[in-house]
């Protein structure tokens, strides 16, 4: 446990000292801000809590950005230290391999969510100064930014598998990509095209519920878009909401083996590796 | 078998194809400082990552403090220095901040980290950050990580690349000290010269076999170069048939070569005219050249 934290720690400091934590705050409060009040403008009229509408905005920005980010964050993690000669070093210490995934994972999922909480949490604190926004916007908005932080962590994670799997960094950076495109972009298109072209035979309700919970992506825009009554009615998700069987216990449940199986498959991949 | 710090025995080591070592046997005994010599890819990194358990032998065992280092008891590990091969510390941190974070991971007291950059000459250098350190200095400041908490047995992978000739000596000077407080000490490079008088023992790789193992004395009889004589005459003038098994040199230097033993037979028969004498023994550059041509490379191994 103590190597464990020693090693999430540095790793902590490392993202501080090389400027990430500054970087990805940055964009994320630019985004949010932006969507905050340029998103926001419709509200005025209709009397909608524009924090609620804000939540909106921040779930489809965070499906996009949140995933991009912790995979550059984590892809080159393992494989950048062994190019380094780094990880040899650090394995000749008193640790055990599955401390230094650990360990690592730890740190970087620390780095995300203080980057997540600075940057939304600024358009949080900025609407609350200009117009205010009502107890149950906010907890909408405290379950975004948890969700945001456990899918971002999904993401590390599977960022580490990769970063486990391959001999060289460019490899690592390229399938991490690969990953970002095909559980942002393709996955839904692809569900999207097959929908269509199925018409409602054979994928049923409970079919759909579980191809969306195979996307850590789609688990969360659900989990945020339909999870929350005031936040679903703007979303134009209302209607799937009463739908989906899937509770918010049941999606935070998902996104929490999404973390916990690719980040078990890396340490048990990275225990019998060679450096 | 237990007063040895490391022991190898019939360790064998597989890529693939290729074997990277073969058939090594090896012990380093404590207060002991061994050269690893051999060009790249004869080896020496992938052995001393088996001594550190990092790989595990295809055959064979390797034994560090009596236990299998690739078990990686942490008691194992906490006895042991390393030093990598082009290591590259994390730019952003100072160097005692990176000091810090490794004295922490082996359970020593941060406190006696200060002693220990002054003693590898980082002292001045500690709040900067390791970025903007020269070569040399990442190379000390990966020294002070290996000497964390005493280790009785310290592994350096090429560790004198970067360094200049003072830190080099300032280096060694180190080095002796370690070993009268009874670490092993195992170190590879591929500058042999730089061991001459360093170490107390050579081992020298080739293709991932031992083709030597031994004090400069046994690498000297081994490699089967005689010792050579030269001396410089009062008189310029050589007589050819009184001086016929010598050689001739520039600058009127006269050379012959001998066994071992017939160098002070040959000394005092030397006549009044003889000058000045020098005794020239191989270097370990010779002795590794001719290593190499009596076992001809078969090919480069992995690492």
């Amino acid at each position: 446990m103590r190597q464990t934290i020693i090693i999430a720690g540095k790793e902590f400091r490392d993202g501080l000292r090389n400027r990430w934590i500054v970087a990805i705050s940055l964009l994320l409060a630019l985004f949010s801000l932006s969507l905050a009040f340029l998103g926001a403008a419709p509200t005025g009229a209709v009397n909608v809590d524009p924090l609620a509408v804000t939540i909106v905005s921040l779930s489809s920005l965070s499906v996009f950005l949140l995933p991009l980010i912790a995979l550059l964050l984590s892809y080159d993690a393992i494989v950048g230290d062994i190019d380094r000669g780094t990880m040899a070093l650090l394995l000749a210490y008193p640790v055990t391999r599955w401390q230094v995934v650990l360990g690592k994972f730890v740190g970087h999922c620390l780095l995300l969510a203080l980057s997540t909480v600075i940057g939304y949490g600024a358009a949080g604190f900025a609407l609350q100064l200009t117009g205010g926004a009502s107890p149950a916007a906010w907890q909408a908005f405290a379950l975004l930014i948890a969700s945001a932080v456990l899918m971002g962590a999904v993401f590390i994670a599977i960022g580490y598998l990769v970063s486990v799997l391959v001999r060289d960094r460019g490899t690592a950076g390229g399938i991490a990509i690969g990953v970002w495109l095909l559980f942002v972009l393709v996955y839904d298109m692809g569900l999207l095209a097959v929908l269509v072209a199925d018409q409602g035979r054979m994928i049923t309700g409970g079919v759909l519920n579980l191809l969306l919970l195979l996307n850590p992506a789609d688990a969360f825009r659900l989990l945020n878009l339909a999870g929350t009554p005031g936040v679903a009615s703007f979303s134009g998700l209302a209607g799937l909401a009463a739908q989906a069987h899937l509770g918010p216990p049941l999606l935070a449940v998902a996104l929490a083996l999404w973390v916990a199986v690719p980040l078990s498959a890396a340490m048990a991949v990275f225990s019998r590796r060679q450096i | 078998m237990t007063d040895r710090t490391i022991v190898m025995q019939g360790v064998s080591r597989r890529f693939g194809k290729l074997w990277a070592v073969r058939g090594v046997d090896l012990a380093l005994q404590p207060g002991e400082c061994v050269g690893l010599v051999g060009h790249n890819g004869a080896g020496k990194s992938t052995l001393i990552k088996m001594m550190l358990g990092l790989l595990r032998p295809t055959e064979g065992t390797v034994r560090v403090l009596g236990e299998d280092p690739a078990d990686g008891k942490a008691a194992v590990r906490q006895a042991l220095g390393y030093l990598p091969e082009n290591l590259a510390f994390q730019p952003g941190m100072t160097g005692a901040e990176t000091l810090a974070f490794y004295a922490r991971l082996k359970r020593q007291a941060v406190r006696r980290n200060a002693d220990l950059l002054d003693r590898v000459g980082l002292g001045a250098a500690a709040r900067r950050r390791v970025g903007t350190y020269s070569k040399g200095m990442r190379q000390r400041l990966g020294l002070a990580q290996a000497l964390l908490g005493a280790p009785r047995a310290l592994l350096l992978d090429e560790p004198t690349t970067g360094l200049d000739p003072a830190l080099r000596q300032s280096f060694y000077a180190i080095l002796h000290e370690l070993r009268g407080e009874g670490a092993a000490i195992l170190l590879s490079t591929h500058a042999l010269a730089e061991l001459e008088g360093e170490v107390d023992r050579v081992i020298v790789m080739n293709s991932g076999h031992k083709l030597a193992d031994g004090d400069i004395q046994v690498l000297r009889g081994l490699s089967g170069i005689r010792p050579r004589l030269r001396i410089r005459l009062a008189q310029p003038f050589v007589d050819p048939v009184r001086w016929q098994r010598w050689r001739t040199l520039p600058g009127g230097l006269l050379e012959t070569s001998c066994h071992e033993a017939d160098i002070l037979p040959l000394l005092r028969a030397l006549p009044d005219e003889a000058t000045d004498v020098e005794v020239v023994r191989p270097s370990l550059d010779e002795m590794y050249a001719t290593f190499l041509q009596t076992h001809p490379t078969c090919g480069e191994a992995p690492l």
